[in-house]
């Protein structure tokens, strides 16, 4: 009888521990995130509203991050898009050519260790995904880091607004070469086939690229995160 | 009263949620390769293998119709064997929001 109530009492702790900290989790990111990224949807409804956008929706997050990707990134946050979230908002006319207008671009808080761990169980259980999307949709298959670019800038021109490697490509978009690292497989394949199907407005422009292209776009994009970039 | 809520729905209708005038969208769409003075030198031009069009450039632009235009924004430079790179932005916005940005080019060149 005595174990019994001891084995009531631990679970009853275990229970309001899990309760605490999913309460917890909840605030910190309502706490640290909400003032620039949305938690809750739905997508931005009018062009305006969604050129206001400071930072990415982070409602569907548990479908789009890699969790392994957010606790370290969370730790030591660094730029992605080399001018800022929207870049017409940060970019000025230069002498020869238009520049980043570096003073505009926000820098990303750090948590600590134990505060990204907390926040991304909490951004993984964020999947309201503002589209169907189906686990597997990426064929696993892939392809040297030269075909794939071929497909990527010869066939497809994504290197007019993304780097595929520090300091090479675009600077509208983001950076694609640790893309696979932070963004799920599954995802990456459906935003690629409808970008606006995520956000109506993102400038990221629908090509109607061919299933098979799409599986070798982000195969490519998987074979550029495995390169050890610095 | 009947015929003002009609006209509020064709309104409503008629005018997607997302739509913005050409001038919004050709900050938002084409600043980063066409630049900010529609000059041709947005941020993006330094690793480009073709340079994107200039709009101040009254000649050449002069040299393409309204129609050549509407299309190449719609479907992509490849449409009008142009580069790759101009991408087709007919799921971004509608045919009369690219029609605006035509008439913002035109502007742009101070050309018909």
């Amino acid at each position: 009888m005595r174990n019994y109530i001891r084995l009531s009492i631990l679970i009853a702790i275990g229970a309001f521990s899990s309760v605490t900290i999913a309460a917890n989790s909840s605030a910190l990111l309502k706490d640290r995130c909400a003032s620039c990224h949305k938690l809750e949807g739905p997508v931005a409804q009018t062009a305006e509203e969604a050129w206001q956008q400071k930072a990415p929706d982070l409602f569907y997050a548990g479908v789009k991050y890699k969790r392994k990707w957010l606790s370290s990134w969370l730790v030591k946050p660094t730029r992605i898009r080399p001018a800022g979230y929207l870049y017409f908002n940060h970019i000025k006319p230069g002498k020869e050519m238009d520049e980043i207008d570096q003073s505009t671009l926000p820098k990303h808080p750090a948590l600590t260790a134990s505060e990204a761990e907390m926040a991304s169980d909490a951004l993984m259980k964020l999947t309201n995904a503002p589209t169907d999307l189906k686990k597997g949709e990426f064929s696993g298959k892939s392809i040297s880091i030269s075909f794939g670019e071929m497909t990527f800038d010869k066939f497809n021109g994504c290197m007019a607004c993304h780097q595929i490697e520090p300091g090479y490509g675009g600077l509208s978009g983001p950076e694609v070469y640790t893309a696979a690292n932070r963004l799920q497989e599954d995802y990456l394949v459906s935003f690629i086939r409808s970008p606006q199907a995520w956000n109506p407005k993102s400038l990221m422009p629908n090509r109607h690229v061919k299933e098979a292209n799409i599986q070798k776009l982000v195969a490519y994009l998987v074979a550029l995160s495995k390169e050890e970039w610095k | 009263m009947k015929q003002l809520s009609l006209l509020l729905l064709s309104f409503f209708i008629t005018t997607p949620l997302y739509a913005a005038s050409g001038e919004e969208n050709y900050k938002a769409y084409c600043w980063q390769c066409h630049g900010m003075q529609g000059d041709g030198m947005g941020i993006n031009i330094e690793n480009m293998s073709v340079q994107p069009r200039d709009h101040t450039d009254r000649k050449s632009m002069s040299a393409r119709s309204d129609a050549e235009l509407f299309k190449v924004i719609k479907e992509g430079g490849l449409s009008i064997d142009k580069s790759v790179l101009m991408p087709p932005w007919a799921d971004v916005m509608s045919d009369a929001e690219i029609k605006a940005i035509v008439k913002y080019l035109r502007k742009l060149c101070d050309c018909s």
